[in-house]
């Protein structure tokens, strides 16, 4: 019953997502480079791609999901909207293939906040893409969350653009 | 031998999480000695000047000389390698760099004036201080005693009525020369403004290096003017938002040096630290209560954020407040009686003031931007929050939310911490871009802002009070 569920909620969100993705406002422009020829984890497993880096780690979470293992926010948000959805959903299903794997969705705040409601505003972030994750049915002790509030910035500049980059839950596989 | 390797192993196995809390840690830095008094009696004992420094533009046209402080015979001392005689010239220094830095006065310093002999600290050669437009003079002198102690003892004196204002002395160990020269600055200070003292106070803050997105952030400590600085931790693991406790003994602060944000109280004399809240959930703004009997810390429990409350040496944490959102911080009235913190249960961060207990919780500030950061003054009559409203401004306000005046103007000035006399306020400055950091002071009329040198960048400060 779960699996046509999910399928179906997956179906409805990327099509919202492919009719939004034109106006998707809070996308960051610059994205940092996709790793190319992501691998569909159900066709090439780690068995077949022995080179690779194997079930467990981040470099194969990262081959599979790609930029979908980060999430974006707009500015004191913490909502999960269609395009960060989506994002979960491949996360979603990545978890769902491999039930050994346990990820921590580090939260983050832009540079343009106060230093300790920024460290709440990154746990609530991080929080938002569990529960997201938990609702499509990963089991929550799976999924441990760490908010670094403004500490840990990926983009260095002082613009919208760099603080949209820095608004963001990324999920992470600690082995 | 199988008996005595299993309780090895369970002894490691004790020892191994307090070794991980501890890991960050540096060498303890002990604490300091007491400044006694050695004697109080003056020639006035009338209260301060009229006029308040809210207006500080007439300090400043108040030519003080400090001269430097006498010795009755050149002694060696640890104070100083030159012997007493030189200490007597750093110790008009420092009284003369606290008072011009902090655009109180127009102080003289000794490099400028005649050297006074011991026998004139108590007799001054008005017509000679006159003469140089000096209206008030400072006086005093350092001896060493045979126990290695040393006696300061500081004279204030008004030059056009030839009269002496008020005197005091200190008897303090060698290491803590300086405090003897804040405390004749706190003299001073007082006795010509009507205002409570506050040079003999420390300052806790996080120390900043690395680039921005791998900056490494440590503890550290300082004395109000920057000097007897510092580092607590290692650096290994982010520290951030230390709070010294009222009796300077112990520092509450948050450290990821479990991997998630903690906080933890370190313990000054012992160097060792342990765990405020040990829920499994993230903490977060830990504050004292003015009697250092309580703390405030705020948790985040899935997501969302309270102020709860526990006592200082342990217990039962009690939950302060209750509404889905960021209730964070939290900054008690002196008297203890109410707390002013920040929330965005209505969609942006603003202050409320709620009691104690956590009743009566209501909200203060409805000017257009956001309220952040807000921290009572010790005076009770003012609160110094962070404005943010585009641009990040340190602001101060009524206990009621009134008033509201905006103190400095950078691009990002954040985090008010107030000096124990409640006259002046210092923050931290962020640059765009380059994510540099330093500490600033402004005083309440907006007008004197300076920079307090820091060895690195520098964020977080914490004033502590006026030292026991």
């Amino acid at each position: 019953m779960t699996i046509p569920n999910t399928r179906i909620i997956a179906i409805a969100v990327l099509s919202s997502t492919a009719l939004l993705g034109a106006c998707a406002k809070k996308a960051p422009e610059e994205l940092p480079p996709t790793p190319q020829a992501t691998a569909t984890p159900t066709t090439s497993g780690p068995s077949t791609a022995p080179s690779g880096p194997g079930v467990g780690t981040q470099g194969h979470f990262e081959q599979a999901v790609g930029s979908n293992a980060v999430v974006y926010f707009d500015t004191d948000r913490f909502n999960i909207d269609s395009t960060d959805a989506a994002a979960l959903q491949t996360q979603a299903q990545y978890l769902g293939q491999y039930s050994q794997v346990t990820i921590t969705i580090e939260g983050h705040a832009d540079e343009r906040g106060t230093r300790e409601y920024n460290v709440a505003l990154g746990e609530r972030r991080a929080n938002s893409a569990k529960n997201y994750l938990v609702s499509l049915g990963i089991a929550a002790n799976r999924i441990s969350t760490v908010s670094y509030g403004k500490e840990r910035p990926v983009a260095l500049g002082s613009n919208a653009q760099a603080w949209a980059q820095n608004r963001r839950a990324a999920s992470v596989v600690i082995n | 031998m199988i008996m005595r390797s299993y309780l090895a192993l369970s002894l490691a196995l004790f020892a191994a999480p307090l070794a991980a809390q501890n890991e960050d840690l540096g060498e303890p830095v002990g604490e300091g000695g007491n400044v006694e008094t050695a004697f109080e009696e003056s020639a006035s004992d009338e209260g301060g000047l009229t006029g308040s420094v809210t207006d500080e533009s007439d300090w400043q046209d108040l030519g003080i000389a400090i001269p430097a402080f006498a010795t009755d015979r050149e002694r060696s001392t640890p104070a100083n390698a030159s012997g007493t005689g030189a200490l007597g010239g750093e110790i008009a220094r420092v009284i003369t760099s606290n008072l011009r830095n902090n655009g109180i006065f127009k102080p003289t310093g000794p490099d400028a004036l005649p050297k006074p002999s011991f026998a004139q600290i108590t007799a001054p050669s008005w017509g000679s201080w006159s003469g140089r437009g000096a209206e008030m003079l400072v006086k005093g002198y350092v001896r060493a005693r045979d126990d290695g102690r040393l006696v300061v003892g500081c004279y204030l004196y008004d030059v056009a009525l030839q009269d002496e204002l008020i005197r005091e002395g200190w008897v303090v160990r060698p290491a803590d020369w300086r405090r003897a020269a804040h405390k004749c600055s706190d003299l001073i200070y007082a006795r010509l403004t009507g205002e409570s003292p506050f040079f003999d106070s420390r300052i806790a803050y996080i120390a900043e290096t690395g680039p921005k997105d791998k900056r490494v952030k440590r503890l550290a400590i300082m004395d109000s003017d920057g000097a007897n600085h510092r580092f607590l931790t290692l650096g290994s693991a982010t520290a951030l938002t230390p709070r010294y406790s009222p009796d300077y003994s112990q520092l509450l602060y948050l450290s990821y040096v479990d991997g998630n944000p903690r906080i933890y109280v370190y313990d000054i004399g012992t160097g060792k630290q342990k765990l405020v809240a040990d829920t499994g959930n993230p903490t977060l703004a830990p504050r004292w209560s003015p009697d250092g009997r309580s703390i405030l810390y705020s948790m985040a429990v899935n997501g969302n954020t309270d102020i709860y409350r526990v006592a200082a040496n342990g217990g039962r944490s009690v939950r302060l407040t209750n509404t889905p959102g960021i209730d964070v911080g939290g900054s008690y009235s002196p008297d203890g009686q109410k707390i002013v913190f920040e929330s965005d249960r209505s969609g942006s961060q603003q202050c409320y003031v709620m009691n104690a207990d956590g009743s009566g919780q209501r909200r203060i500030t409805f000017f257009g931007g956001r309220c952040a950061t807000p921290e009572w003054s010790p005076r009770g009559d003012q609160i110094a929050f962070t404005r943010i409203a585009g641009d990040f401004n340190i602001a101060v306000m009524t206990p009621a939310g009134r008033n509201l005046r905006v103190l400095t103007n950078g691009w990002q000035d954040e985090a008010p911490t107030w000096a124990p006399n409640g006259r002046i306020i210092q923050f931290f400055r962020t640059a765009r871009n380059s994510g540099r950091s330093g500490l600033h002071q402004v005083d309440l009329t907006g007008r004197n802002e300076r920079r307090l040198p820091t060895p690195v960048d520098a964020s977080d400060p914490a004033w502590g009070p006026i030292r026991p």
